[in-house]
C-alpha cells in the first residue's frame, strides 16, 4: 500500500516542478522595466481610494462555521457508507438519527437567517 | 528496492501524465475558443497554423516573454507562489484517477494509473481543498480590493460546493462499497453509476462546475463587477499559470466525472472485455464529451448572481444531496 | 537511510517548521499559512503510519475547513497587510515556564509508557471495519451519535455568536 503513496509522491514532485520551470523560464527571458505608474494598484484607472482592508460582511464567516460542522459530519459518514453493505438496516437507522440531529441544526440555522445573504 | 518497478516506471508515468494534462489544458483553451466561436457564429482563432491549432503555443510564448509587472504592496513570495500552487494542485488531483486497466508494456505489468490507493475518493476532495488555497493566496497577496473580494468569494463558493460534492459522493460510496476509484470503475462494469444515481450525477455535475469556478458559476472572476477577481493584479506567466490551471482543472474534473459516474474506461453492459488500449481511448472519448458539455454550458447559460448562488447552494443543493443520500441508503437497505 | 526515513525527516521539517512559523510570524495571515503547512506535515505522518483515512480526513477537516475558517476570521477582522502583530508580550517568561513544564511532562510520559507495537499488516478493508465499528452497538455507536449532538451544539453556538455581530 505504501508503494502507491511513493508513486503519488513522485507524481507530486513532478507536478510541482512544472509550474516552477515555467516561472523560472519566464524570469530569465522577460524584460523588466518597472515605473511608478505601472506598479500602481489597479483600480480601473483611478487612484486607489482608501485601504484594501475594508470590513467585509460577516456572512462569509458564518458560512465557514456551518461548513466546518458539515465537513466533519461527512468525514464520519464516509466509513459508514463503505461499510453499509455489511451492516444493513441497523446502519440505516443510525444514519437517519445522525443526520436527523444535524438536520435540526441546519433548520435552526435556516430559521435564524444565518444562511441568508443580506 | 526494485528500481525499475518502484522508481523509473512511476517517474515515466508521472511525466507522461503531467505532459498529457498540460497539453490537454493548453488545447482546452483553444477548444473552448473554437467551440464558443461556433456557438456565436464566429470562426474563433484561425491564424496560427491550420484551424489555429498552434494558438496555444503562440499564447505560451507570449506569456513567457511578457514584461513582469509586480504592483506595489504585494506580498512578493506568496504572490509568485500562488499560481504555481493552483496549477500543481490541479495536476496532483489526477494522481489517483485510473485511466485504463492493467496492461503489459515492455515486459512489465503496468497499471494505467499513478497511485491506486484505498481512499482515492477522499484524496480527490482533500486536494480540491488544498487547491482553493492557490486562489485565496493570490487574492490576498495582491493587496487589491477586487482581488480580495474575488478570493473571499472563491473561498466561500468552494467550501459550500465541496460539501455538496462530498455528500453526493457518499451515495456513490454507498453503492460501490469502496473509496478506491479503481474499484468504483470495476463496479460500473455493467452499468455506469449515472444510471443508478441520476440525481446524484446532476448534483455532482453542478457542484463540480461551481467548485472549479466555471461558468455559469465563475463568480470569483466576474469581469463586470470585480475586473478579474483574484487575478486582477496578475500578468504574464503568472496569469498564464492561473489560466491554464483553470483549463487543466476542466480536463481533470471531466476525468473525475467520467471515472465516478460514466464508467471510466469500461463500456456499459454486455460488451465486456475491451482491449486495454481501446479502454483508454474510450476513457478519452468520454472525457472529451464532458469537456464539450462544459463549453456548451458556458455558451448557453448566463452567469448567476452571488447571493442567489449561495442561497441555491445551502437551501436547495445541500438538502437535495441529503435527500438523495438517504433515499439511496433506504433503497439499498430494502432491496 | 531508507526512503521512508528521508520522507519522515522532510515531513518533520514541514510540521515543526510550520509550527514555529505560527509562533514567530509577525503577520497573522502568514501565521495561518504556516499552520496549514504544519497540518499537511502531520497528514504526511499519518500516511507513513498507513493510516490513510486519517490522513485524508486531516487534510479535509483541518486544512480544508478549520484553516479556512481561521483565515476568514483574520481577513474579516483585521487590516492584515499593513499591520504587524508583536509575538512577544510582557508575559513571555511565564509562557516559557509553562511550555517547558508541559514539554518535560510529555517527554516523561513518552519515555515511560511501553507503547504497544504490532508487526501485523493493516487490513485491506480497514475503512470498512472502521465503518462497522462506528455503527456497531458493541463498539462506538454511542460516541458516533453523541458526536452528532456535539456538532449540533457547535452549529447552534456558531449561529448565535455570529448573529450577534
Amino acid at each position: 500500500m505504501l508503494s502507491d503513496y511513493n508513486f503519488i509522491g513522485i507524481f507530486v514532485v513532478v507536478a510541482l516542478i512544472f509550474p516552477f520551470i515555467a516561472l523560472g523560464l519566464a524570469y530569465l527571458l522577460r524584460p523588466k522595466k518597472p515605473n511608478p505608474v505601472k506598479t500602481e494598484t489597479y483600480e480601473c484607472g483611478l487612484e486607489t481610494i482608501g485601504e484594501t482592508w475594508v470590513r467585509f460582511r460577516a456572512q462569509y464567516y458564518i458560512y465557514a462555521l456551518v461548513f466546518v460542522v458539515f465537513d466533519i459530519e461527512a468525514a464520519f459518514l464516509f466509513p459508514w457508507a463503505v461499510a453499509y453493505d455489511q451492516v444493513g438496516l441497523w446502519a440505516l437507522a443510525e444514519a437517519f438519527l445522525f443526520l436527523g440531529i444535524l438536520t435540526v441544526g441546519l433548520v435552526y440555522a435556516w430559521r435564524k437567517g444565518a444562511l441568508r445573504w443580506q | 528496492m526494485d528500481w525499475v518497478a518502484d522508481f523509473w516506471i512511476p517517474l515515466i508515468k508521472a511525466v507522461v501524465v503531467v505532459l498529457v494534462l498540460l497539453l490537454g489544458g493548453a488545447y482546452m483553451t483553444w477548444g473552448e475558443r473554437k467551440i464558443c466561436a461556433r456557438f456565436q457564429v464566429r470562426y474563433g482563432p484561425n491564424r496560427a497554423g491550420p484551424f489555429g491549432i498552434l494558438q496555444p503555443l503562440a499564447d505560451a510564448v507570449k506569456a513567457i516573454f511578457k514584461e513582469e509587472i509586480v504592483p506595489n504592496h504585494v506580498d512578493k513570495i506568496i504572490y509568485v507562489m500562488a499560481p504555481g500552487i493552483s496549477f500543481a494542485a490541479v495536476l496532483i488531483t489526477f494522481a489517483v484517477i485510473p485511466f485504463g486497466p492493467e496492461v503489459d508494456l515492455f515486459g512489465q505489468r503496468v497499471g494505467l494509473w499513478v497511485g491506486d490507493i484505498e481512499v482515492g475518493l477522499l484524496f480527490l476532495l482533500a486536494i480540491a481543498a488544498l487547491g482553493s488555497y492557490g486562489i485565496v493566496l493570490g487574492g490576498w497577496s495582491s493587496n487589491n480590493k477586487y482581488s480580495l473580494l474575488g478570493a473571499l468569494r472563491a473561498a466561500a463558493q468552494m467550501i459550500s460546493y465541496e460539501l455538496i460534492l462530498g455528500i453526493s459522493l457518499l451515495a456513490v460510496v454507498l453503492l460501490a462499497g469502496s473509496l478506491n476509484l479503481r474499484e468504483i470503475v470495476d463496479f460500473q462494469g455493467t452499468w455506469p453509476l449515472l444510471v443508478l444515481q441520476p440525481l446524484g450525477f446532476l448534483i455532482f455535475l453542478i457542484a463540480i462546475l461551481a467548485e472549479s469556478n466555471r461558468s455559469p458559476f465563475d463568480l470569483p472572476e466576474t469581469e463586470n463587477e470585480l475586473v478579474s477577481g483574484f487575478m486582477t493584479e496578475y500578468g504574464g506567466i503568472k496569469f498564464a499559470l492561473y489560466f491554464i490551471a483553470e483549463y487543466t482543472a476542466m480536463v481533470v474534473n471531466s476525468a473525475i466525472v467520467v471515472t465516478i459516474f460514466l464508467g471510466g474506461w469500461k463500456w456499459p453492459a454486455l460488451i465486456s472485455d475491451l482491449h486495454p488500449l481501446a479502454g483508454v481511448g474510450l476513457f478519452l472519448a468520454k472525457v472529451l464529451f464532458v469537456l464539450f458539455l462544459y463549453v456548451w454550458i458556458r455558451a448557453s447559460i448566463p452567469r448567476v448572481r452571488f447571493d442567489k448562488f449561495m442561497r441555491f447552494s445551502w437551501k436547495f443543493m445541500l438538502p437535495l444531496a441529503f435527500v438523495n443520500l438517504l433515499a439511496t441508503a433506504a433503497v439499498v437497505a430494502f432491496l | 537511510m531508507t526512503v521512508s526515513q528521508v520522507v519522515f525527516i522532510l515531513l518533520s521539517i514541514a510540521a515543526l517548521g510550520g509550527a514555529l512559523g505560527v509562533v514567530f510570524a509577525r503577520n497573522l495571515f502568514r501565521a495561518a499559512l504556516a499552520l496549514v503547512l504544519s497540518f499537511v506535515g502531520v497528514a504526511g505522518f499519518y500516511v507513513l503510519l498507513e493510516a490513510e483515512f486519517l490522513a485524508m480526513v486531516q487534510i479535509l477537516v483541518y486544512v480544508g475547513a478549520i484553516a479556512i475558517l481561521i483565515i476568514f476570521a483574520i481577513m474579516l477582522s483585521r487590516r492584515m497587510m499593513s499591520s504587524e502583530t508583536q509575538p512577544w508580550n510582557e508575559q513571555w517568561v511565564g509562557a516559557v515556564v509553562v511550555a517547558a513544564a508541559l514539554f518535560a511532562a510529555l517527554v516523561f510520559i513518552l519515555s515511560r509508557v511501553d507503547w504497544p507495537a504490532t508487526e501485523a499488516q493493516v487490513p485491506a478493508d480497514s475503512i470498512s471495519q472502521l465503518g462497522q465499528a462506528l455503527v456497531s452497538p458493541d463498539f462506538y455507536v454511542l460516541p458516533f451519535e453523541v458526536a452528532s449532538v456535539l456538532l449540533l451544539v457547535a452549529l447552534v453556538g456558531a449561529v448565535i455568536i455570529a448573529r450577534e455581530q
